[in-house]
C-alpha cells in the first residue's frame, strides 16, 4: 500500500461486508484513528434499504487533504471484506499493483443465492477459492476470522480481528486503536473485542507475505448425487378420492395444485413441480401419486 | 448509530471544538447554533438521522418532535415561525412533494422566525422511489436553494440560512443528497446564539393567503428573487477559485468535491447557491475563461439559466443527468470532452457476483403476512416500507408500489375500475398508514368498496431504521405519549370487519386473511407483531433442522428468511437445509411450515 506517512496522497481503505456484520463500526473505528493521527478524513456510506442482509461498503480517505468521499475504481489501498464473496464483488476497486486484499474466507450464503428449484441445481455463489484469489491478487491476506472469533467466544467479533490485520497496514499505535475500539463497541464486549483485534493482529505479524489461514471452508462443491436427467415428474390426481381438505394446496412449496369448481384437487402449474412429493406423503385420501421420468428409479 | 450520535451530543457544548459528523450531524448542529426553537420531521432515509441528532441537543433549547408525516411537519415548523421563533423541518426528496403544498403558499407569506426545510434527494436512487431533483421545488417555490458539498458547509449553510430567511422574509431550502447526509468529514463547532421571540405579528395582509392578499404577495415574491440574486452575486456563499485560464468549472454540492479530485488546477466556480443564480459572477467567471463545464448531479439546472443568460457552457453533454455522480465519472466526462487523456484501468477480477439484495430480517413479522398474501392469489397494492422487499421472489406478493399511502387509494381504483376478478388486497405498515393511509381508508369506506386492507403493525417506523409515531406510545424524545389504538380508530371510521392476528401464526394468519377477503365490503387485518430489530432487538431460542427428517422440499425457502440457506446435504437431488444459530431469532416460522417436522429448538437438540 501507500506509506500513509506522505502527506500529499490520499491512502483509500474500502470496508465491505453484509448488512448487520459491522462494516459501519469499523470504519467509523477507522475513522476517529485517523483523525486522531492529525489526517483529514472522509467516510461514506450509504445506509437505509440496504442495511439488513444486503451488501454494504463504507469507503474510508485520509491524508493531508480530502476530497472526494467516495474511492474511485481501481484506487482503494486496502480493501477489507468481512464476507468472501463481499470482497470479490468489489475486487475491481483495488489498486491493482500494490493494494492489500484482507478478507474474511467464511462465506455468508444469501437466501436469493439458493431459489433454483430445479434437482441438482446449485448455489448462486462465488466459486472461487481462497488459493486462487491469494495467487492473483498481488497483497493478499485471507483468514477465517470468523472461526477465530467463535473460538475466542464469539463469532461477532470477527470485523475486529479483521480490524487488527488492517491496523497492521498503518502506521498507529496498537493502544490507540485499543482505546478508540472501546469506545465503539457495546461496554459488555470490550474485553473480547480487544482480544480479536490483537489476534488478528498476531496473524498478520506472523505472516509476513500472501497467506491463507487454516481452517479454510471450501466453496460449494459438495456433490450431488448423480444429476437427474430431467425433472418431469407426473402428478396422477385420483380425483374419485379426494375430498377437497385443502391440504396438499396450502402445503405444496411451489404453489402447483388449487381447487376447482367442484373443490376437487386439480393441478394449476405443472411446469413447476420439482418432485418433492409432500404432496403425495400428505394426502390423507392417497389421491395424489408422484411419478418420477420413466430412466430413474424411485429412491428409498 | 445511536451510540455515535450520543456521543456527539455529549461533546456538544464546546466552542471550536473539531469532530467528525455525518452531513446529517452537522446539519442538525448548524440548526442548533443557529439558536432554532422547534423542529419536526417525519423519518425518510436519508433525512433521518437530522431530527434524530436534533433531538440530543436539550429539551430547553429545542423542541425536537416526529410529525405524522411531512405535510404536518412543514405546518408546525411554520407554526413555529409565525410565532416568532427559529423552526425547522428535514425531509427527504419525496418528503418535499407532501410538505409542498404548505411550501407554495408560505413562500407568498413569507417568515416572522427563521424558517428553514432541509431536503434530501437521493441520487442513485440508494432507498426512494425516484430520483426527482429537488432543487426543481425551490425554483417553482421561488425560495433560495442552498447546496452544502460537505459537512462543515452543511452547518455553515444552515446557520446562514436561518439569518437569510429573516433578512429576505422567505422560507429557505438547504439541499443535501444521500453522500452528503451519510459522509462523515471533521466539522468545527460553534455557540449556540440564543434569539429572543419578537412575538406573533398581527398581519392579515401578509398572513391571510386569500386571493386578494396573494395577488399582492405574487409580484413582491420576483422583487425579492432580483434582491436575493444581487445578494448572491457578491455573498462569499459562491466562491471563485482562480486557476487555469482555458478550463472553468461552474460546480456546487459533492459535485464539487469530484471536481477537485479529478481536475485539481482548473478555475473553479464554487456555487453554494442554486436558485437564484449569481448572475454576474457567472458571467464574469465565464468570460474569465476559455471553455466553461457545468457539473451538477441530476437536472441541468444550474446550466440552463447560465444558457438563458447567453451563455454557451458545456454540462449534461458529458456529464449524465441520472444516477450518483463519482470521481470516475466525472472523470469520463472530462475524458469525453478532451480535457483529459484516456486511462486505462488494469482488468479487473472477473467473478461471478454473489446477488445480494437487501432482504426483510430473520423473524421479520412481515414474512407471514406475504405468505398469507401469496396463498390469497389476490390483485395486491403494496406501499412504502421494509415490507416492498416482497416485491421479489420468493416472498413475491405484491404487484404495486407508488408512494406513501397509496396502496389503499390505488386498491379503490382497481375495485371501482370493475376489472378485477382477484381478491384486492392493500398492504400497509403501520407508520405509512398514520402517514397517509387514514384518509384513503376512510375514502374505501365511504365510496363502499370491497377490499381488504391489511395492515402490518410492527410497532415502530422501520424501514428508515426504528423510529417512535403516534402507535407506538413513545415520542422523539422517548417520553411516554398516548398510543393510538388502531382497532378503535379503524371501527371509528365505520369498517365493519377488523381483526387482529398474530403475526407468528402463520396458520391463523392463513385462515383470517382468508375470511376477510370473503367479507363483502372493506375488511382489516391487523398484523400484529413488533419489528425484530427496534426497539429492541428480539432474539429467542434458535431453531435447527434435523438433517435425518429434512426431505428437501424448500418449503421453509419460501420464507427467504437470511437465517435459512442449503446445506451440503442432499435428499433426491434437492438441497437439504441449514439455520444459522447466530442469525435466527426462534420466530418458529420455517417450523409451522415444514411438513416433515424437522425443524425444533436447537436447545432440546443439543442437550
Amino acid at each position: 500500500m501507500k506509506d500513509p506517512t506522505n502527506e500529499d496522497k490520499t491512502t483509500n481503505v474500502l470496508i465491505v461486508g453484509v448488512g448487520g456484520q459491522g462494516v459501519i463500526m469499523v470504519s467509523k473505528v477507522l475513522a476517529l484513528m485517523c483523525q486522531m493521527n492529525g489526517y483529514q478524513v472522509k467516510q461514506s456510506e450509504v445506509h437505509g434499504m440496504a442495511k439488513r442482509g444486503g451488501s454494504v461498503f463504507s469507503h474510508v480517505r485520509f491524508g493531508k487533504q480530502v476530497w472526494s468521499p467516495t474511492i474511485p475504481a481501481g484506487e482503494a489501498d486496502v480493501l477489507l471484506a468481512l464476507e468472501w464473496a463481499e470482497g470479490l464483488r468489489w475486487l475491481n476497486f483495488l489498486e491493482p499493483t500494490n493494494g492489500t486484499f484482507i478478507t474474511d474466507t467464511q462465506h455468508i450464503v444469501p437466501p436469493f443465492a439458493c431459489l433454483n428449484r430445479k434437482r441438482g441445481a446449485t448455489k448462486v455463489y462465488s466459486k472461487e477459492t481462497p488459493e486462487q484469489i491469494v495467487a492473483e491478487v498481488a497483497n493478499s491476506l485471507a483468514l477465517d476470522a470468523t472461526t477465530m472469533a467463535t473460538e475466542l467466544g464469539n463469532p461477532r467479533a470477527s470485523n475486529t480481528i479483521l480490524l487488527g490485520t488492517l491496523s497492521t497496514a498503518l502506521d498507529f499505535p496498537v493502544e490507540e486503536w485499543l482505546q478508540v475500539i472501546s469506545e465503539f463497541v457495546p461496554p459488555k464486549t470490550i474485553e473480547i473485542n480487544h482480544q480479536a483485534f490483537l489476534k488478528g493482529r498476531e496473524w498478520s505479524e506472523k505472516t509476513k507475505s500472501q497467506t491463507i489461514s487454516e481452517p479454510v471452508v471450501s466453496p460449494d462443491i459438495a456433490a450431488c448425487p448423480p444429476t437427474p436427467v430431467n425433472d418431469d415428474f407426473e402428478l396422477r390426481l385420483t380425483r374419485a378420492w379426494c375430498k377437497g381438505c385443502d391440504i396438499c394446496v396450502k402445503m405444496c412449496p411451489e404453489r402447483c395444485l388449487g381447487l376447482d369448481a367442484e373443490q376437487l384437487v386439480e393441478l394449476r402449474h405443472p411446469e413447476r413441480c420439482t418432485g418433492c412429493r409432500v404432496c403425495e406423503w400428505l394426502c390423507p385420501d392417497f389421491a395424489i401419486d408422484v411419478i418420477k421420468p420413466a430412466n430413474e428409479k424411485m429412491s428409498a | 448509530m445511536n451510540h455515535h450520535v450520543k456521543q456527539s451530543a455529549d461533546r456538544a457544548a464546546s466552542e471550536g471544538h473539531q469532530r467528525p459528523m455525518t452531513g446529517n450531524e452537522a446539519l442538525a448542529r448548524g440548526a442548533w447554533e443557529a439558536g432554532v426553537k422547534v423542529g419536526s420531521a417525519y423519518p425518510g432515509t436519508p433525512s433521518t438521522e437530522i431530527m434524530e441528532n436534533l433531538s440530543r441537543y436539550p429539551a430547553e433549547d429545542v423542541a425536537a418532535q416526529w410529525a405524522t408525516n411531512e405535510k404536518v411537519a412543514c405546518d408546525v415548523a411554520i407554526g413555529a415561525s409565525f410565532a416568532g421563533v427559529r423552526a425547522m423541518t428535514s425531509m427527504k426528496h419525496v418528503g418535499l412533494n407532501v410538505a409542498s403544498d404548505a411550501l407554495m403558499s408560505m413562500t407568498y407569506i413569507g417568515v416572522n422566525g427563521g424558517l428553514v426545510l432541509i431536503v434530501c434527494d437521493d441520487p442513485g436512487i440508494h432507498s426512494s422511489q425516484n430520483e426527482q431533483d429537488s432543487r426543481m421545488v425551490a425554483k417553482l417555490a421561488m425560495v433560495p436553494c442552498l447546496e452544502p458539498s460537505d459537512a462543515q458547509e452543511a452547518l455553515d449553510f444552515t446557520k446562514l440560512a436561518f439569518d437569510l430567511s429573516e433578512q429576505f422574509d422567505t422560507p429557505v431550502i438547504v439541499r443535501s443528497t444521500t453522500r452528503l447526509s451519510h459522509t462523515r468529514s471533521v466539522v468545527k463547532l460553534g455557540e449556540r446564539i440564543e434569539k429572543t421571540s419578537k412575538g406573533f405579528v398581527l398581519n392579515p395582509n401578509k398572513n391571510v393567503m386569500i386571493p386578494s392578499n396573494a395577488r399582492v404577495r405574487h409580484p413582491q415574491l420576483i422583487e425579492r428573487e432580483e434582491k436575493l440574486t444581487g445578494y448572491f452575486n457578491t455573498s462569499g456563499i459562491n466562491r471563485w477559485e482562480k486557476g487555469r485560464k482555458d478550463i472553468g468549472i461552474i460546480t456546487l454540492a459533492t459535485s464539487y468535491a469530484y471536481v477537485k479530485e479529478t481536475l485539481p488546477d482548473a478555475s473553479i466556480l464554487k456555487l453554494g447557491v442554486s436558485y437564484p443564480l449569481a448572475d454576474k459572477l457567472v458571467e464574469e467567471f465565464c468570460k474569465s475563461v476559455d471553455r466553461v463545464f457545468v457539473v451538477e448531479e441530476l437536472e441541468p439546472i444550474v446550466e440552463n439559466e447560465i444558457k438563458v443568460l447567453g451563455i454557451a457552457v458545456d454540462g449534461k453533454n458529458y456529464f449524465p443527468r441520472v444516477g450518483e455522480f463519482s470521481p470516475e465519472i466525472i472523470r469520463a466526462g472530462l475524458e469525453k470532452a478532451g480535457v483529459l487523456e484516456k486511462r486505462n484501468l488494469a482488468k479487473a477480477h472477473d467473478s461471478l457476483p454473489t446477488p445480494r439484495p437487501p432482504v426483510l430480517c430473520a423473524g421479520c413479522p412481515h414474512t407471514s403476512g406475504y405468505m398469507a398474501i401469496r396463498a390469497m392469489d389476490g390483485r395486491v397494492m403494496g406501499d412504502i416500507g421494509c415490507y416492498t422487499l416482497a416485491a421479489v421472489e420468493p416472498l413475491k406478493s405484491i404487484d404495486t408500489c407508488v408512494s406513501m399511502g397509496s396502496s389503499i387509494g390505488n386498491a379503490i381504483g382497481v375495485a371501482k375500475s370493475g376489472q378485477e376478478t382477484k381478491p384486492i388486497i392493500a398492504t400497509i405498515g403501520d407508520s405509512t398508514f398514520l402517514h397517509a393511509g387514514i384518509p384513503a381508508l376512510i375514502d374505501a369506506v365511504y365510496n363502499n368498496v370491497d377490499i381488504t386492507v391489511i395492515l402490518l403493525d410492527n410497532h415502530i417506523t422501520a424501514m428508515t431504521g426504528g423510529q417512535n409515531h403516534a402507535a407506538t406510545g413513545k415520542t422523539l424524545r422517548g417520553d411516554e405519549t398516548h398510543r393510538i389504538d388502531f382497532e378503535k380508530m379503524i371501527e371509528a371510521i365505520g369498517v365493519k370487519w377488523v381483526r387482529r392476528t398474530d403475526s407468528y401464526d402463520i396458520a391463523t394468519m392463513y385462515q383470517t386473511f382468508r375470511e376477510a377477503a370473503e367479507y363483502k365490503g372493506v375488511s382489516v387485518v391487523i398484523s400484529d407483531r413488533p419489528c425484530v430489530l427496534d426497539p429492541v432487538k428480539v432474539k429467542g431460542p434458535s431453531l435447527t433442522v434435523i438433517s435425518e427428517n429434512c426431505v428437501a422440499c424448500q418449503s421453509c425457502m419460501n420464507l427467504g428468511c437470511p437465517a435459512l440457506s442449503w446445506s451440503d446435504e442432499w435428499y433426491d437431488g434437492h438441497h437439504k437445509v441449514r439455520i444459522d444459530a447466530n442469525a435466527c431469532i426462534g420466530c418458529t416460522l420455517c417450523a409451522q411450515v415444514c411438513p416433515a417436522d424437522s425443524i425444533r429448538p436447537l436447545e432440546a437438540e443439543t442437550h
